[in-house]
């Protein structure tokens, strides 16, 4: 009985050992957080299009079809090195993306959207970045995918990788689109 | 070509280490003299080939040899000559070669040193930092040299993480490597006492100075790095209870308790298989903290040191260590004689305590640290655990260790008198109730800082009168005491001086955590603000250009009653290269406490000053500096020089 005492360290040691094991797999981003928002209707929100001015409500989100919400600015240099893989997935997906530009200035956000092209159907923005504290965006970009009754399916934070895009978002948006 | 010669070294230092393991096992075990002093030649040489190596790198980086990756990615031409040199440490490579180097620093040092030991014992120690040396070679040869070269070599680096440009984190690193390497030296001893089979009092005398050792460089490594934080990120917090703090705090614990019961072995010469238990546990905790650092497998604030492609190698280095370590324990510990009985109120059973309190510290820092990960791995949950965590369980373990810290001391070996005690408590309890209706008389808001501070008197006082008592005093005239003080070994001081600085580091912690004042808000160039009694006002903003940032910086002058008439500049740097902004606080230090500006965010119509007067913050860091002092005049002490080679002839 009293050997027994001397080897719980090393059974403990087995169970953290494995635990790491695990943890250390390459699918496993320690930094990634799972939004509360999934499979929960999007936050209301009312924004001025960048373009026109007219307010859009969050009711342009339930038309039946799904569609990505993508929040960017053009201060943020990873909102750039994503920019081309959105229009890819605006064309070959058929998909309408709502960009949001975010504690962006109007003028700014749109002379960097003429300069590397708007793959956004509709785009709208957060000055005050209210919104973007509703939909829970702790760091830009971030990517949402909206099923078609204007529900949350999916949360990306960071950019949009050709990986990732593949893996994890595609397959989302063809299974919704059936 | 130097960077050639580095390269070869270091293939050549694994080559040695190898030998030095192999020959310094074997040898001991056949008893074979010449191959035992192989093992120990090797040790020197493998000392010697890492030292060139280092050297080799160090001087890439210091002429910006842009050919090196390691240098091209970590360095730039402008940067100040103090951060080039920094730099060889500043990244994944450099670090683990500045540990390798470190840990074969130790081997050689129980070479050279080690030669009062048993000569069996002394091989098997050189054997398993052999063993430990090679691990982490092959691990540097196989995916982390530092002398990759690029062709073509770029005209200018990438430049280091502009936070780690600084003199604190210049030498954070270098010190907690020396403190969680200098735990090797434990944890070959306690692997060479399970191969030899038997613990005793010399034993114990041996262990002692060099986790002492190990223990400075990771209490100033921990202080250090905290007050880098303090100083250098701007949120005027010290402690975030972040996995990284965490998994240096740990070895740092339990590297404490260590202290103490390697006392209990050396004088009674009992709790050895729970003695050995804390030295291999001590080390592993320094194993698994590395990797948790450069694996990334939590997140954490100290992101800039991570590569998950390395981790599975670390982790194969960490099941054989550690697993192979603990399984040696479970097979020979329980074969080792159990130490005499002990009575509750005793020396030794006051130094139980401490151990039991401060395993069960680490416990609980390291159920909070590594709960999310299990947790994730079982079902896929995300949890955080932060600083509410620590405060319902690690602050409660805390309380009751420093109760304990102002009775042991006063406690005799083998069986204390419970009258005699009570009466000399007596005294310490009068004084700490005086301090704490002080405290109250302050502050009657609130209780808590009332208590903290009170244990910290508790301690404090109980320490100061042990030593009173030890020296005479108050029987014995004034003159004489002071011999007698004289004659009392170091140890004693350095004992008096670490309990003392811990308490002066908690009065620190409880003044700033409760008695904080803190205004965050919009100013605009001549708006004023009262905080805490001082009178701050901004005068103006300036930009200017640093050797390779560009700063902007408020002038705001500060007046007060009895402190004032000065000016404070806090800054924001934007580093170009690496596109990163870092804060500058400006702190001005006085005895009750420090006075902090940082600089947020411009806008339009003026700037986001942070004010703050963070109470008794001072005490902390003095705290942690006379821990560091007590432990160096602890380690000075004569009987570690001398008697411990001394006892090591007599078995």
């Amino acid at each position: 009985m009293r050997r027994f005492f001397f080897f719980a360290p090393i059974v403990l040691f087995i169970v953290l050992l494995a635990a790491m094991l695990w943890g250390l797999n390459s699918e496993r981003d320690p930094g990634a957080l799972p939004s509360t928002l999934i499979g929960k209707p999007t936050p209301e929100f009312s924004l001025p299009d960048l373009h026109t001015e007219e307010t859009v409500g969050s009711s342009i989100l339930t038309d039946g079809k799904p569609k990505i919400v993508n929040f960017f600015a053009s201060w943020c240099i990873p909102c750039l090195a994503e920019h081309p893989l959105l229009f890819g997935l605006a064309k070959e997906q058929e998909i309408q993306i709502v960009g949001i530009a975010w504690k962006n200035k109007p003028d700014e956000a749109k002379a960097w959207l003429e300069k590397h092209g708007n793959p956004y159907r509709t785009t709208l923005y957060d000055l005050p970045g209210r919104t973007g504290i509703d939909w829970g965006v702790y760091g830009i970009p971030e990517t949402f995918i909206i099923d078609g009754k204007g529900k949350v399916a999916l949360r990306h934070a960071g950019p949009i990788t050709p990986d990732i895009l593949s893996k994890k978002l595609i397959p989302l948006l063809e299974g919704l689109q059936q | 070509m130097i960077n050639e010669i580095g390269h070869f070294a270091l293939v050549l230092a694994l080559g040695l280490a190898a030998a030095q393991a192999l020959f310094s096992l074997l040898g001991a075990a056949q008893r074979n003299l010449t191959w035992m002093t192989i093992g120990r030649r090797a040790a020197y040489l493998q000392f010697f080939a890492l030292t060139l190596s280092f050297a080799a790198l160090t001087k890439a980086f210091l002429v910006s040899d842009f050919s090196l990756l390691v240098v091209a990615e970590n360095s730039h031409s402008a940067k100040p000559l103090i951060f080039k040199f920094a730099g060889v440490w500043g990244n994944h490579e450099g670090s683990i070669l500045l540990w390798v180097l470190i840990l074969a620093l130790f081997g050689a040092a129980v070479s050279r040193f080690g030669r009062g030991l048993p000569t069996t014992l002394q091989a098997r120690v050189i054997g398993v930092q052999g063993l430990i040396g090679l691990g982490f070679l092959a691990f540097i040869v196989a995916t982390s040299d530092p002398f990759v070269r690029i062709f073509p070599a770029p005209l200018d680096g990438r430049d280091l993480n502009p936070l780690l440009q600084d003199i604190g984190l210049a030498i954070h690193p270098p010190m907690l490597y020396l403190g969680y390497v200098g735990f090797s030296m434990a944890f070959a001893f306690a692997i060479a006492a399970l191969l030899e089979g038997r613990v005793d009092a010399a034993w114990g005398r041996w262990v002692r100075p060099w986790t002492l050792v190990a223990w400075i460089f990771l209490t100033g490594g921990i202080s250090l790095g905290s007050w880098w934080a303090y100083y250098e990120l701007g949120w005027g917090g010290w402690w975030f209870w972040d996995p990284v703090e965490n998994v240096s705090f740990m070895p740092w614990l339990t590297g404490t308790a260590l202290l103490h019961s390697a006392i209990v072995v050396e004088k009674r010469e009992a709790l050895r298989s729970w003695t050995i238990l804390l030295a291999i546990l001590t080390f592993s905790l320094s194993l698994i903290g590395t990797f948790i650092v450069r694996s990334g497998l939590l997140t954490s604030v100290h992101a800039f040191a991570v590569d998950p492609e390395r981790g599975v190698f670390i982790l194969l280095l960490l099941a054989i260590a550690i697993g192979g370590s603990l399984l040696l324990f479970a097979w020979r510990a329980p074969d080792m004689k159990g130490g005499g009985l002990f009575a509750p109120i005793s020396r030794e059973g006051g130094l139980l305590l401490n151990n039991l309190l401060l395993a069960t510290a680490t416990a609980t820092v390291f159920i909070g640290t590594l709960y999310p990960l299990i947790i994730e791995a079982i079902n896929g949950a995300k949890i955080s655990i932060g600083p509410p965590f620590y405060n319902q369980t690690f602050v409660p373990i805390m309380l009751p260790l420093l109760v304990a810290m102002g009775i042991g001391p006063l406690l005799p070996w083998k069986r204390g008198d419970m009258a005699k005690l009570a009466g000399r408590l007596k005294l310490v309890l009068l004084l700490t109730l005086f301090v704490m209706g002080l405290v109250y008389w302050q502050d009657r808001e609130q209780l808590w800082p009332m208590f903290g501070i009170g244990l910290a008197a508790w301690v404090i006082i109980s320490a100061l009168l042990e030593l009173a008592n030890r020296v005479g005093l108050p029987k014995v005239s004034v003159g004489n005491a002071w011999q007698r003080a004289k004659g009392l070994p170091r140890a004693a001081y350095g004992m008096t001086l670490a309990h003392i600085g811990l308490a002066v580091a908690v009065i620190g912690m409880v003044g700033s955590s409760f008695w904080t004042e803190e205004f965050i808000g919009l100013m605009k160039p001549g708006d004023s603000q009262e905080v805490a009694g001082y009178h701050f006002k901004l005068e103006k903003m300036e930009a200017f250009q640093g050797p390779n940032y560009q700063a902007r910086r408020a002038v705001v002058t500060v007046n007060a009653s009895d402190d004032g008439g000065y000016v404070m500049k806090p800054e924001q740097r934007l580093y170009p290269v690496r596109k990163q902004n870092t804060t500058e606080a400006a702190i001005r230090t006085t005895f009750l406490g420090d006075v902090y500006v940082t600089l947020g965010e411009v806008q339009k119509d003026g700037v986001v000053l942070r004010i703050s007067f963070r109470s008794l913050i001072p005490w902390l860091w003095m705290g942690a500096l006379l821990l560091v002092l007590g432990g160096l005049l602890s380690l000075s002490d004569r009987r570690v020089r001398v008697a411990a080679p001394a006892a090591g002839k007599r078995t």
